[in-house]
């Protein structure tokens, strides 16, 4: 194992291992800390940075921070890498990395190409050297367009999810909800429920209730309940309407062993989907899940840091061409990022680091009451990630979910991001909302009291 | 508005009266529904209330806890108070793994005996909780046990987590321990208490599988003191009967969620 060192301010820093460099570079979060693997004052970070800075990048192709012989994770990244692709970066330092991919040299085309050829530990290590503004300049670069019944990714344009949670799975309670977002003018990206229950049964009844709304007003949207892999898989054996196939996953075999998912199950779980053929205008039928922390939680991070860890999920990810991927990204709570400004700091690097391996990153802009977090944090975060071409947010009734018990961004935080930037939603989505009615003479969402789609709750409030 | 549109929308009567329809909505969620516009924004009044419920819950989370107050409420009760290993509230935020173990000194402290069962007073994520919760369910489930349970003195643990708990029960020499813990506040409820039963805890080594969870104690509209400490009986009964807790012990009178939710750990 390499040893990396610098000196700053005559003082000589020691690194003992790549993934002890990628930590000590990191950003400050308490994540990090927990694991004992944070910088341990501010000069050593510095420190680790310019060691990095000097790294080259074909060293990440020849040292893995978790062994290639007990992970599938690293054996997915190495084994699918694409030297090709690659060529134009495989002479360059890890900082050299950075400039490039802030020169105007690194056009939309040139990083789309590019992305093949880099791992989620190169694009990982870059991140920690650049900062806030960097993240969001590169990333606006980058354009990655999925599609099912909806593009998504488009230039100037922004998608959500529609999020209509309910503690119970209450089907009114859920049809309110969704009825409050549609008329909002969110769910281009997907209308998503976190089910209560991960029973087959219940799973089916909130399919049905979706596929049913879909269908009947013709919304050019798709479903997706948020069960495990393997529920999907017996739900589509039996013949419920599966638009997405949904899975939470991360950056080792290890942590998502801890979530009860293999690279075989998503394999069989993707096969059955595209199977299925209901997209329209497009063939991407799977959504994922990730989040810095989940791999710390489950005690599977191999001494690797969060963010770096975070970023490997994204080789997982890329691998089945996802219609989409968020982070949830203040989830998990203080112990991983303390307060808004590490959230914001994730926000921006997952989202860059997905973007530039080629995936539609979305976010959920999210907090939890014990961080120190508020709204004012989710209008900055969400402000910057659409500056940042963010393919789409997550939202729900109020910012306030009442299942999941947190606090996300709001369907009326998209009408907002939406004005100040001048962006649309999904084209097919947009056409139909200007079909209902639901657009005025600017193409922004028409404030209703009354409307047909009303009859949406009224029938299951009934 | 345009009436005419896709999938069948045209045949569909616009209702004038929507304001009633988001009433008659709002009885299947709690969700912030209908809330109307101030532009892109919501009206004043609305943003007002989202403020005062994360005021509600940010200050059940930073409100220091006061054990003087559960030991008043729990008068003739003997008390033993500890701290965790988490020095502060800022530190407890950040370090779960002192808030599951106890400060040394304080461990050393500890009256241990051949104790059938012990309460850790728990603060948790919210003090407030276990001021106004933790005694009377203490005094409820402790009336229902069965003559010639031998119940330790009280523990009142400051910046805590329920695996702290295991350490208390280790420490102590009991066979059973019930952690009353303030949960994290939600945007509804800042003052919900959580119970936590472990047959057998080992520190170290016991796992949120092993435990059983009673939720939302919170009278009246979570679950009441009596409805709480009869399903607390019930499961320190059938964990005495199995000899273990956790997901093999299903309460006798209705599902029970046997897990933990992962908020409250």
């Amino acid at each position: 194992m390499s040893t990396y060192t610098s000196t700053l301010g005559g003082e000589r820093h020691r690194f003992d291992s790549l993934a002890r460099l990628l930590a000590a570079a990191s950003p400050e979060r308490s994540g990090d800390r927990l694991a004992g693997l944070a910088a341990s004052s501010a000069r050593e970070r510095v420190a680790a940075r310019w060691a990095l800075s000097e790294v080259p990048l074909t060293t990440f192709l020849t040292e893995p921070v978790v062994p290639y012989e007990s992970d599938d994770v690293t054996r997915l990244i190495l084994d699918t890498h694409d030297p090709v692709a690659f060529a134009p970066v495989a002479g360059m330092t890890v900082g050299e990395l950075r400039e490039w991919l802030l020169s105007e040299a690194a056009d939309a085309e040139a990083l789309a190409a590019v992305s093949p050829g880099l791992t989620p530990e190169m694009v990982a290590a870059v991140s920690k050297l650049m900062g806030n503004a960097d993240l969001v300049a590169v990333a606006r670069k980058v354009r990655v367009v999925t599609a099912f019944r909806s593009t998504i990714g488009l230039p100037g344009r922004l998608a959500t999810r529609l999020q209509p949670n309910h503690p119970t799975d209450d089907p009114a309670g859920v049809a309110a909800a969704l009825l409050d977002g549609l008329l909002l003018g969110s769910g281009d990206a997907v209308i998503g429920i976190n089910p209560a229950t991960d029973s087959p049964r219940a799973v089916r009844d909130l399919l049905e209730l979706l596929d049913g709304v879909i269908t009947r007003y013709a919304i050019p949207t798709q479903s997706c309940v948020l069960c495990h892999v393997t529920t999907s898989v017996d739900l589509m054996e039996r013949g419920a309407p599966v638009d997405l196939v949904f899975q939470s996953i991360a950056g080792t075999q290890a942590a998502n062993a801890s979530f009860g998912v293999t690279l075989g199950l998503l394999d069989e779980a993707y096969e059955a989907a595209r199977g299925l053929d209901r997209g329209t205008v497009g063939k991407n039928v799977m959504y994922f899940e990730t989040g810095q922390g989940s791999a710390l939680s489950a005690d599977a991070h191999h001494g690797v840091d969060q963010q770096t860890v975070e970023a490997r999920a994204y080789a997982v990810a890329r691998r089945y061409d996802p219609l989409l991927v968020n982070t949830v990204v203040g989830f998990i709570g203080p112990e991983y990022l303390y307060d808004g400004r590490q959230i914001l700091r994730a926000a921006l690097e997952d989202h860059f680091c997905g973007k530039l391996l080629g995936l539609p990153m979305g976010l959920d802009i999210c907090y939890t009451n014990h961080a120190d977090a508020d709204d004012d944090d989710v209008a900055t975060m969400l402000t910057m990630l659409g500056v940042a071409g963010a393919s789409f947010v997550i939202c729900t009734p109020g910012g306030d979910d009442i299942m999941l018990n947190y606090q996300s961004a709001s369907y009326h935080d998209a009408l907002y991001l939406r004005e100040v930037l001048g962006l649309r939603p999904a084209p097919e989505f947009e056409a139909w909302l200007g079909s209902i009615g639901l657009l005025d003479e600017r193409g922004a969402i028409r404030e209703v009291t009354a409307h047909p789609l009303t009859a949406i709750g009224r029938e299951l409030a009934a | 508005m345009s009436e005419t549109g896709a999938g069948g929308m045209s045949e569909l009567v616009a209702h004038a009266e929507d304001s009633a329809l988001w009433a008659t909505l709002r009885r299947h969620t709690q969700a912030r529904i209908g809330l109307g516009r101030a532009g892109s924004g919501l009206p004043t009044r609305h943003r007002l209330e989202l403020q005062a419920a994360h005021a509600a819950a940010r200050d059940a989370v930073h409100s220091p806890f006061d054990p003087d107050t559960v030991a008043a409420a729990l008068t003739g009760t003997p008390t033993v108070r500890v701290r965790s290993a988490a020095p502060d509230r800022l530190t407890y935020l950040q370090r779960p793994d002192l808030g599951r173990r106890l400060d040394a000194t304080d461990r050393a402290h500890l009256p241990s005996g051949e104790w059938d069962l012990v309460f850790v007073v728990a603060d948790g994520l919210s003090s407030r909780a276990v001021h106004e919760h933790a005694a009377a369910m203490v005094r409820a489930t402790t009336a229902r046990l069965p003559a010639g349970t031998r119940v330790a003195p009280v523990v009142l643990a400051e910046q805590a987590r329920v695996a702290l708990g295991d350490d208390v029960a280790h420490a102590m020499g009991a066979a059973t321990v019930v952690v009353l813990v303030g949960e994290r506040p939600g945007m509804s409820a800042a003052d919900s208490l959580g119970a936590y039963l472990t047959y057998g805890p080992k520190p170290g080594v016991t796992t949120d599988a092993d435990r059983n969870c009673l939720s939302n104690i919170r009278p009246p509209l979570g679950l009441t003191y009596e409805t709480a400490a009869a399903k607390l009986a019930a499961l320190l009964k059938g964990a005495r009967e199995l000899g273990r807790s956790g997901v093999a012990l299903k309460d006798e009178s209705d599902a029970l969620p046997a897990a933990a939710p992962a908020q409250s750990r």
